[in-house]
């Protein structure tokens, strides 16, 4: 179990500064959520977390130690990403054995069948889909791949980009369901960015609301059904998506 | 229902090449209501919708009834459909950064989507799109009228699809996912403007969407589909009530605001959706 801190973390495309300032704390094992319109910088905070972009300031630590000075082969193992389109995030001509076989070939594991093996049943697939390509799985199918592709390296922390908004309730449901069985077993710590206030009220401990690349307020889940936000936009995008549940 | 708008029955459509037909025996009717349609992904709810726009080339459709109005939908040349197409029947797109054309100004789209159908000069065409803009309730419209589509936000760009779209004073509109590329908060403004004007103006709606709180709150009437089948009709305000276990699988899947943080409960497919049923609800 790791913590994670982001210190003034700030970036700039161009002329354009995308997040000015960004801290925030999530303790060790927490499910932390980031919600805001798009547009407000909640991929970028985990882009530059994972050093997918790497021009920013600032500080990010993962168990105290900050992620920049990690060499790359344990910054891999420490701090997983899963995005937001399965359609886009796997390699279409790469079976799904390449694709959980690569890291496990770089960061030189042994036993690497029964690695892949285990990481799709903890994601409820049967051994057999290592022979398929993407093509052959449907959606949910996809994500679990994705989220094996995270896990086989046994990281610490899981930064999630919209999980599930690229599929449907029914599928979202079971990806949710293993997300938070997965975080219950293994005890990860999650960042977890939603646009849907439903999904993280229902995965999250606390979640910070951003706009326009500032967080405007950090709430504790409980907030959510009274709307006890301070700050404006808070309260807002709350209100927006309680009326949007209960406009009956 | 004396009048309907719409009135299909065993709509069917087969893409090229697939081994099951996409949609299978659909049937429905519409009156100056609004109608929902809800499915997952991969059910032929957008199918159904651009079927009735005959917007599905290559596909091969068959229905034993498919009328709008006077108009017979098997039957109709393609001359007739340029005629019903954006005049009397029109569609809302997904996502306004995809559906506008990138290289005009946004005003000069909405004044071709009048001027292809109503005989005017290009000054009366141009107010009539100021005015649109206007309904749509974009505050300032001779600046908007002006601007290109990626210099619009998203809830702009829909907005100004949705004064396309009513410019012509349509009796059916089709809105396929139409605020499912939009923020929470711009969703509601986008579904209110729509709603009104729908409302308003007497228009038949069609909502597709794979959001169950959208059509519970925006339809009077919801179709549930899976597979390419309608499996269940309901009044909207009786979704809760929902019979049929596909429907009742899907709300329960939703997660809620404030709800229990229990594993959600996972929709079970069962063989016999698929198969045919004799009676229509």
């Amino acid at each position: 179990m790791k913590a994670l801190s982001v210190e003034k973390m700030s970036i700039r495309f161009g002329s354009v500064t995308v997040l000015p300032e960004v801290s925030f704390e999530v303790a060790a094992g927490e499910c932390f959520g980031l919600v805001g319109e798009s547009g407000s910088g909640k991929s970028t905070v985990l882009r530059c977390a994972s050093l997918l972009l790497s021009s920013w300031q600032g500080e990010v630590r993962i168990g105290g130690v900050p992620v920049r000075e990690m060499p790359l082969m344990e910054r891999c193992r420490t701090l997983q990403m899963v995005f937001q389109d399965p359609y886009g995030s796997l390699h279409p001509r790469h079976s799904i054995r390449s694709v959980l076989s690569e890291p496990l070939r770089i960061h030189g594991l042994d036993d690497r069948e029964a690695r892949m093996a285990q990481a799709l049943e903890d994601v409820g697939l049967p051994p057999d889909f290592l022979d398929r390509y993407p093509h052959q799985l449907s959606g949910g199918q996809r994500q679990r791949v994705a989220i094996a592709r995270a896990l086989i390296l046994e990281p610490a922390v899981l930064l999630l980009d919209e999980p599930t908004s690229a599929l449907d309730v029914s599928v979202q449901a079971e990806i949710l369901n293993l997300l938070a069985r997965l975080r219950e077993e293994r005890s990860f710590t999650y960042l977890m960015v939603s646009h849907d206030l439903a999904v993280i009220d229902h995965m999250c401990d606390r979640f910070a609301v951003m706009q326009a690349g500032e967080i405007v307020e950090v709430l504790p889940r409980d907030a959510i059904p009274s709307n006890q936000a301070d700050a404006p936009y808070a309260r807002e995008l709350i209100g927006a998506s309680l009326t949007y549940e209960r406009a009956l | 229902m004396s009048h309907p708008i719409l009135d299909v029955a065993g709509l069917t459509v087969r893409y090229p090449g697939a081994a099951q037909p996409a949609v299978r025996g659909v049937s429905f009717q519409l009156g100056r209501e609004r109608l929902g349609i809800v499915g997952e992904s991969g059910s032929g709810k957008s199918t159904v919708g651009r079927a009735l726009m005959r917007l599905l080339p290559g596909a091969e459709v068959s229905a034993e009834r498919m009328r709008f109005e006077e108009v017979d939908l098997t039957a109709a040349t393609e001359r007739q459909m340029l005629k019903i197409r954006g005049a009397r029947m029109s569609m809302i797109l997904q996502d306004p950064k995809f559906s506008l054309n990138p290289i005009r100004r946004c005003g000069l789209q909405i004044e071709e989507a009048y001027r292809t159908h109503v005989r005017s000069s290009r000054a009366e065409a141009r107010a009539r799109a100021l005015a649109m803009l206007e309904a749509v309730q974009i505050r300032d419209p001779e600046r908007v009228y002006d601007l290109y589509p990626h210099e619009v936000s998203g809830g702009m760009g829909q907005r100004v699809m949705i004064a396309m779209m009513l410019l012509t004073d349509p009796d059916l509109v089709i809105a396929d996912e139409p605020t499912s590329a939009l923020d929470v908060t711009v969703r509601l403004q986008v579904l209110k403007i729509l709603d009104d004007l729908v409302r308003e103006k007497g228009i038949g709606l069609i909502m597709i969407s794979h959001d169950l709180n959208l059509v519970r709150n925006f339809c009077d009437r919801v179709l549930i589909m899976y597979a390419g089948r309608v499996v269940e009709t309901l009044a909207a305000r009786d979704l809760d009530r929902a019979q049929h276990p596909y429907t009742r699988g899907l709300l329960a899947a939703q997660p809620r605001i404030g709800g229990k943080r229990a594993p959600l409960p996972v929709l079970q497919r069962e063989a016999a959706w698929n198969e045919d049923r004799e009676e229509m609800a």
